[in-house]
């Protein structure tokens, strides 16, 4: 998302009226704004948690375990959300946990996509042959359930959460190149290309800087879309014991660890999931207002 | 036509040695050795490890092995499970009916819920139901199922003890399984309540497995369906004085499930994934907790023929799909 959204940028640095014409489309999504400000909140959490947190996200306080949160019986206010099984702070952990999330996304959208948008270049200017070959690898690669390619990655690579990254990113890779390709096929027809060709460009002048940009609309959308499917698979495999490991606040890690005591803690289940739903949800919301506000055929729809 | 058919056809054989290839591939990544991972805590004598190397062909160079596997998986034979010692071919069919008759569920509740929804958001569009359900839809679509799950089992085994937590039957029944679908089988014992017990296992593991389907094909039957209804031909049938239920549910609906079918037909891929989650933690003996299982295990002759079983389901299905499609919408037959 990062190198997209930079790239974004930059494009709109030249021609300002397009970002104002962007906003204006996506500020009339209200869902879409929602979305924008909780994913603000989530990214600040994402940073300063440590700081914001009312106590270490380690630390167990052995006097108080399995407390509830603060409106049932027997919570207090100096554990809002209650602890967990080994008497450590429920919001300091999720808290703290945010940044987790957060970096699995900027990661594994940020090398899907560079990766995915190379590739599909390269594949959408080679010759045929070339061309069938990436695309029968891609198709390869899309035959397996990414959830269980990833698994069995992770159990390669070992399990942790950086492993658990690597493997999500070659995961959702296909999606960006197939995307990137469909749409330099389309584009290279068109007489802008042609005359930028005639006028002396190289191919890779015409690849990254008459092409690209005019691509970026779907692969933005799919760079949220992503973000959010990477912090969904990356809490799974947590959740399977194949990505961070405890005792990290990880939310599907903590999840995995809480499991035993569903039946007599609610709190330590219902939080994390609700954290994770939360934020895929205003990913999601964004995502969807990207889409309407970058991709005309669909506007007003 | 035929030659649109031919040559899709054609793409599945490099397609098919290349997932093999993968599959081989990995298996020989992780790490470990396998022979000393089946010999378990004893560990083996040096004469008996080269004995176990050559009866599984690890002494071969590695071509010949992926050339040896090759063949047999073109033979059926995918090697046989170091856990169980029994061949996986004979695992992946005695489990995968449970996967297929918790799979179909899913498919029927997501279909059954998400096409009205659908219509009904798109007929309403900009109105309170069309945002009250894709609201509805967006947050299923963005859910965390093995979450999910657990609230499930939370509200209805916990709280209300409507439903059992794991398993697809009760212990105390016991009886031949002729379909492997718990629910036909349970039904042709004529046990009292075995039936009851079949369906209530059912349950849960349904509405988790279903609820992303759901949420997308809601969405995708809403966006079709306003498509549709943007067409001539709908006007001339409203202006002819059709009644709006014939036009939306006849005219509409019909052109708005090309698509829509397409999307059922790939979310296999997202069943099968979503059936790793939903089987480990509703621990439901299907080839999805059969594989986090192996993978756990380093049973590697099992989850080199799963991975490969499961990819090759997955191709032919959206091979099948492609094609249908072709077959329904000529502009996609170019290229």
């Amino acid at each position: 998302m990062d190198d997209a959204l930079s790239a974004e940028a930059e494009m709109v640095h030249k021609r300002p009226g397009q970002l104002r014409e962007f906003w204006f489309y996506f500020r009339e999504n209200r869902g879409a704004l929602i979305g924008l400000s909780i994913f603000a909140v989530f990214a600040f959490l994402a940073i300063f948690g440590p700081w914001v947190a009312p106590h270490d996200a380690t630390q167990q306080f052995r006097e108080a375990t399995l407390q509830p949160p603060v409106w049932q019986e027997g919570g207090t206010w100096s554990h809002i959300l209650g602890t967990d099984p080994l008497g450590r702070d429920m919001l300091s952990r999720l808290i703290v946990g945010a940044r987790y999330s957060f970096f699995v996304g900027v990661f594994v959208v940020t090398i899907a996509a560079t990766g995915g948008i190379i590739i599909g270049l390269i594949a959408g200017f080679s010759p045929k042959w070339v061309d069938s070959i990436i695309m029968r690898i891609m198709d390869i690669v899309l035959a397996f359930p990414s959830l269980l390619l990833a698994l069995v990655l992770v159990a390669i690579l070992g399990p942790s959460l950086t492993n658990a990254m690597i493997a999500i990113a070659i995961v959702l890779q296909p999606h960006y190149v197939r995307l990137t390709r469909a749409s330099v096929l389309s584009e290279r027809q068109k007489d802008y290309v042609t005359s930028a060709r005639v006028a002396g460009a190289g191919t890779f002048r015409l690849m990254f800087v008459t092409v690209l940009p005019n691509c970026l609309a779907p692969i933005i959308v799919q760079a949220a879309l992503s973000f959010s499917t990477a912090i969904l698979d990356a809490a799974a495999l947590g959740f399977l014991g194949m990505g961070a490991q405890p005792p990290t606040p990880e939310w599907g890690t903590m999840l995995a660890e809480a499991r035993e005591f569903i039946l007599r803690a609610w709190w330590v289940v219902t939080f994390p999931g609700l954290a994770i739903l939360v934020t895929v949800l205003a990913i999601n919301l964004m995502g969807d207002g990207l889409r309407d506000a970058l991709d005309p055929k669909l506007k007003r729809s | 036509m035929l030659n649109y058919i031919l040559g899709r056809l054609l793409t599945f054989i490099p397609t098919f040695i290349g997932v093999t290839l993968i599959s081989f591939s990995f298996i020989r990544a992780l790490p470990g050795d396998p022979i000393q991972v089946m010999a378990g805590e004893r560990g083996v004598s040096d004469e008996r490890y080269a004995e176990l190397a050559a009866q599984y062909g690890f002494d071969q160079p590695i071509y010949v092995q992926f050339w040896q596997y090759l063949t047999g998986v073109l033979q059926g034979d995918l090697g046989t499970s170091f856990v169980t010692k029994r061949p996986v071919w004979d695992e992946f069919f005695a489990l995968f009916p449970a996967t297929l008759e918790l799979s179909l569920f899913a498919m029927i509740f997501s279909i059954v819920l998400g096409l009205p929804a659908g219509v009904i958001a798109a007929v309403n569009r900009g109105k309170f139901f069309d945002r009250a359900l894709m609201s509805t839809a967006l947050v299923g679509y963005s859910m965390p199922i093995f979450w999910w799950a657990l609230l499930l089992i939370i509200v209805f085994s916990g709280n209300l003890q409507w439903t059992p937590v794991s398993g697809r039957i009760d212990l105390l029944y016991y009886f031949p399984d002729p379909t492997g679908f718990m629910i036909i089988d349970s039904l042709a014992s004529g046990q009292k309540g075995a039936f009851a017990s079949a369906v209530r296992h059912l349950i849960l593991p349904t509405i988790v497995l279903g609820t992303i389907p759901l949420a997308v094909i809601a969405r995708q039957t809403r966006s079709a369906m306003l498509e549709v209804l943007g067409e001539d031909y709908i006007r001339t049938a409203r202006a002819k004085g059709m009644s709006s239920a014939r036009i939306n549910g006849i005219h509409a609906l019909r052109n708005a499930l090309i698509p829509v079918v397409t999307v059922i037909g790939l979310s296999v891929g997202t069943l099968l994934a979503g059936a790793i989650l939903t089987e480990t933690i509703f621990s439901w003996p299907g080839i999805g907790k059969w594989m986090v299982d192996s993978i756990f295990r380093r049973d590697y002759p099992v989850v080199q023929g799963g991975l490969l079983l499961i990819a090759v389901m997955v191709m032919i299905v959206n091979l099948t799909v492609d094609m249908l499609y072709g077959v329904i919408n000529p502009k996609i037959r170019k290229r």
